[in-house]
């Protein structure tokens, strides 16, 4: 049991947490950054399509920002999409010269491709393992870093975050859990940064890793930090039946057509200028609809890509062609691959200003854990691993800065030991014949059925008391592996806390908004209400129980209207 | 299916033991070996230990031994290892590195080799106003070696870091590639340099291929190790031990059509260099050991040329003259 101290903590080692370590560390703070994954490990290496700037002559960051707020259906913040759009640029550029490596043009300048949702191509990539390119580079910094004898990172490695430690008004730290020993540990920080990425898990199935359970929104919740926008789950036009796995957008962005059982283009009678490349809401629906309505194969639709030369395939789309083949049994060269709408993405979460500060003193949170809010009600591909290095950066200046004449709080008594009595009930409840496993599998089972692309009031309702059900069940669930070395049942069964938490917001959230915007399609409000809910919905968590707010949206130049492709 | 697994367990809190457990599950067709060891672990045995996240063969969490080879466990199916029914698939953790619990390892062993290539962009020169101006091909080039995802199977699996600790092992010299390949980097020189003429650089890999093998992303991590002893050479800094175990590596295939391994060790490292090669002499008893070096040939007296060595030293010749006439 020890007590750590940083000036700045950073929980999460993806694209946003390790941006953020850099910039505080950057601006000589001593910074700690705990990840329960390796570094390169964390969920930002899936990232495929690329990263988003408006960077040619023949494109601008206003160009860029109607885009991202057509996109999120007029729901983003528009101050906030100013800052990421006109930041972008300059942030892609340092990207390039710290050591991305980059597909080019012929010129040798960095190239581009399209994008869903987008009016210009200015998606810039390396062939579709964008994310790992950026991610491994962001890690090649840190060891850079270390090796010039800066101010020294400590990285817990393989450490997981149990839950923030507050004074009942400042977050103070966090108490984690080193996951090679079994021991409980405590950081205290001047500021403490989330960058714990997304709650995808909470649907079964979706694209991402196992690893996205939400634990930060949770956590941050738990302290009394607002969460926003929590409705607003993206479900990506083209994953694998079963596993969810995803086929990047670019497969569109380099000319993939959509296919339904009948040979048609069907995007044609939903978007009939963009087509595939409409908005990822549009383009989920519109599969979804075709399914429904009995054009669909087996629950799919089809992504053809048999048109596209083989040279670009191998040279842009490598990996989704080695894991259609994987995992699906498909080389997409000579066949369609069927394909579904499914959970990807969360615009909404903990609601931050641009510098990435939290309602709550002490608190920043970045990148997609975070609700700036840039997204809305759908994010546009390819923006948010932009939205990940921009705010991140921001948070990293911001949690330094205000900290600076800081000393680092003293821990409250009790703190350990509580949280060490909270663990150990776990291992103490009796057997019984549930498993965490089922849980979760039923949680996400049942989101995917009632709070997927389509909603209404009854599926909605029934989802809450499913939830109810669920934490119920979940209250008496014991952890078998009773080891302390390495003990993933441990994890597992804390990641299930999480992911009830984001659950339970996120039907909240689709339970309130009574009009269809971006992600949220409400059956029985099929229309958009701008006169009502142009506002985003705030959820707090509370001793008496969970609190309902709203905050207006923040137009600036770019008036609603309404939004076809 | 019905699936058999046969997994090699060790757990540090109950002594020092391994021991060998077996499961026997139910699962769909198409299922991967990770697929499989998710159900025991969330099903059947929740103290199995393992790590594994994206599922996509992207993360690199999941490599480990699958049938005495290592694999990412999320992209071997059960199928292709299960060619008749009721045959077990046997699942161990990486070899070359400690083993933390069961399937889990520590892979410090790799990261600390990746740290001793200088792992970082190093451009020298005026910072370019915008990007960096470089053609498509040398950037796909370099691509194809940062596609590596730092699983370790090759780290695991590579015979050359079994006998010699210090060899900087497939994965962190393709790393190494990444930038002695970049057109962006200025330190090309210093960094071949370093590579070849440190303890465990690019001129002790032995081309068995292994490395090749096991890559699950295809880095190719061997041949990126020959492209860099090409580099060294062309930029003059392979002087040393690599110029010269390139020459013995020829002499000795020109006079006797094969390796005389005990004799290009003396001749890469220099015949006078006696620190060096008492240094070696620890790796060559155990590489006789184990059978890469056949003890008959450490006797230059039994070193006999092959049958058909004329046509050898004709292929030798015929090479020589007509690199002689592209100079000329
Ligand atoms: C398959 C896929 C493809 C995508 N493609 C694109 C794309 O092409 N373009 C684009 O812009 N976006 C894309 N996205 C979205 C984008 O990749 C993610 O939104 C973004 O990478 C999230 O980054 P992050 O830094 O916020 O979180 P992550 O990268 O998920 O990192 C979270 C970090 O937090 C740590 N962590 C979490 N919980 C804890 C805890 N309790 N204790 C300690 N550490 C913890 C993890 O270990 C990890 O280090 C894609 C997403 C997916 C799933
Ligand atoms: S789980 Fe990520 S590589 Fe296998």
């Amino acid at each position: 049991m020890a007590v750590f101290q940083h000036d700045v903590l950073v929980i999460g080692a993806g694209l946003a947490g390790m941006r953020a370590a850099l910039a505080a560390q950057g601006e000589g703070a001593n910074v700690g950054m705990i990840s329960k994954v390796h570094p390169v490990r964390s969920h930002s290496n899936a990232a495929q399509g690329g990263i988003n700037a408006a960077l040619d002559a023949g494109d601008s960051w206003e160009e860029h920002a109607f885009d991202t707020i057509k996109g999120s259906d007029y729901l983003a913040d528009q101050d906030s999409v100013e800052v990421l759009c006109q930041e972008a640029g300059s942030e892609l550029i340092a990207l390039e010269n710290m050591g991305v490596i980059f597909n080019r043009d012929e010129a040798g300048r960095l190239g581009t491709r399209m994008f869903g949702g987008a009016s210009k191509a200015r998606t810039y990539f390396v062939g579709d393992i964008t994310g790992q390119a950026i991610l491994h580079v962001m890690y090649e910094q840190l060891m850079k870093a270390e090796g010039a004898g800066q101010t020294p990172m400590r990285i817990y490695e393989e450490w997981l975050v149990t839950s923030l430690i507050s004074d009942g008004d400042r977050c103070l730290g966090a108490t984690l859990l080193d996951i090679l020993t079994g021991e409980i540990h405590a950081v205290l920080a001047k500021g403490t940064i989330i960058a714990t990425g997304g709650f995808g898990r909470v649907y079964e199935p979706s694209t991402n890793a196992l690893i996205c359970t939400g634990d930060g929104m949770s956590q941050a919740w738990r302290i009394g930090a607002p969460l926003m926008d929590m409705e607003m789950v993206q479900h990506h036009p083209t994953t694998l039946k079963g596993s969810g796995v995803l086929i990047t957008e670019g497969a569109r962005g380099e000319g993939a057509y959509l296919l339904n059982s009948e040979g048609d283009r069907f995007m044609e009678k939903y978007a009939p200028n963009a087509m595939e490349l409409a908005s990822r809401d549009v383009v989920s629906r519109a599969e979804q609809t075709e399914i429904n309505e009995g054009r669909g194969i087996d629950g799919c639709v089809l992504l053809d890509m048999r048109h596209l030369p083989e040279k670009l395939i191998q040279e842009r789309l490598w990996q989704i062609r080695e894991l259609g083949i994987d995992l699906a049994g498909v080389d997409v060269v000579k066949e369609p691959i069927p394909i579904q709408p499914g959970c990807h993405y969360a615009m909404g979460g903990i609601k931050t200003d641009v510098h990435g500060a939290t309602v709550v003193p002490g608190l920043y949170a970045a990148g997609e854990v975070a609700c700036v809010s840039v997204h809305g009600g759908n994010r546009l591909g390819a923006n948010s691993l932009l939205d990940t290095v921009i705010f991140g950066r921001r948070s990293g200046i911001a949690a330094t800065t205000t900290g600076r004449d800081m000393d680092v709080p003293p821990l409250p008594d009790g703190v350990i030991e509580n949280e060490k009595q909270r663990l150990q009930e776990l291992f103490d409840r009796p057997q019984n014949s549930d498993r965490i496993a089922q849980i979760r599998w039923d949680l996400g089972v049942s989101m995917d059925k009632n709070v997927a692309v389509f909603r209404d009031a009854d599926g909605l309702q029934e989802q809450q008391e499913e939830i109810k059900k669920l934490k119920e069940r979940y209250a008496s669930v014991p952890v078998e592996d009773k080891g302390k070395v390495f003990n993933t049942d441990l994890i597992f069964a804390l990641e299930l806390g999480y992911l009830l938490d984001c659950a339970e917001a996120i039907v909240i959230g689709a339970i309130g908004r009574t009009e269809s915007r971006g992600a949220q399609f409400r059956l029985d409000y099929p229309e958009r209400n701008d006169e009502e809910w142009l506002k985003h919905i705030l959820l707090t968590y509370t001793p008496e129980g969970i609190r309902t707010d709203y905050t207006p949206v923040t137009i600036t130049q770019w008036a609603p209207k309404e939004r076809t492709y | 299916m019905k699936i058999a697994l046969n997994v090699k367990r060790f757990d540090p809190e109950a002594g020092n033991e391994t021991r060998n457990q077996q499961y026997a599950i139910d699962l769909p067709e198409h299922s991967t070996v990770l697929d499989a060891l998710i159900h025991v672990r969330e099903y059947v045995d929740a103290t199995l230990a393992l790590r594994c996240s994206c599922r996509s063969a992207i993360c690199g969490s999941c490599a480990m031994r699958v049938d005495k080879q290592a694999c990412l466990a999320c992209k071997t199916k059960i199928t292709d290892i299960v060619k008749e029914e009721g045959q077990e698939i046997l699942v161990e953790p990486m070899g070359n590195m400690p083993v933390i619990k069961d399937l889990v390892t520590d892979m410090e062993v790799h990261w600390s080799k990746v740290r001793q290539v200088t792992p970082w962009l190093r451009p020298t020169g005026p910072e370019p106003e915008r990007e960096y101006l470089v053609s498509n091909d040398a950037m796909m080039d370099v691509a194809g070696a940062m596609n590596c995802i730092h699983c370790g199977a090759c780290v695991s699996d590579c015979p050359v870091l079994e006998i010699d600790k210090s060899f900087i092992a497939p994965a962190a010299l393709a790393k190494a590639y990444r930038f002695a390949g970049d057109p962006r980097d200025g330190t090309h020189k210093e960094r071949l340099q370093m590579l070849s003429e440190t303890q465990g650089g690019i001129w002790d890999c032995t081309r068995c291929n292994m490395c090749v093998e096991v890559c699950p992303k295809d880095v190719r991590p061997m041949d990126l190790i020959m492209q860099l002893r090409d580099k060294a050479v062309a930029a003059g800094v392979a002087g040393g031990t690599g110029k010269r175990h390139g020459d013995a590596f020829s002499s000795s295939v020109r006079r006797l059509g094969r390796l005389d391994e005990m004799r290009l060790l003396p001749e890469s490292v220099g015949i006078f260099n006696a620190p060096r090669l008492l240094g070696e002499l620890r790796g060559a008893f155990r590489m006789m050991r184990v059978g890469k070096l056949p003890w008959k040939h450490a006797l230059p007296l039994v070193s006999k040329p092959i049958p058909g060595i004329k046509h050898v030293r004709r292929l030798f010749d015929q090479a020589r003259r007509e690199e002689k006439e592209t100079k000329e």
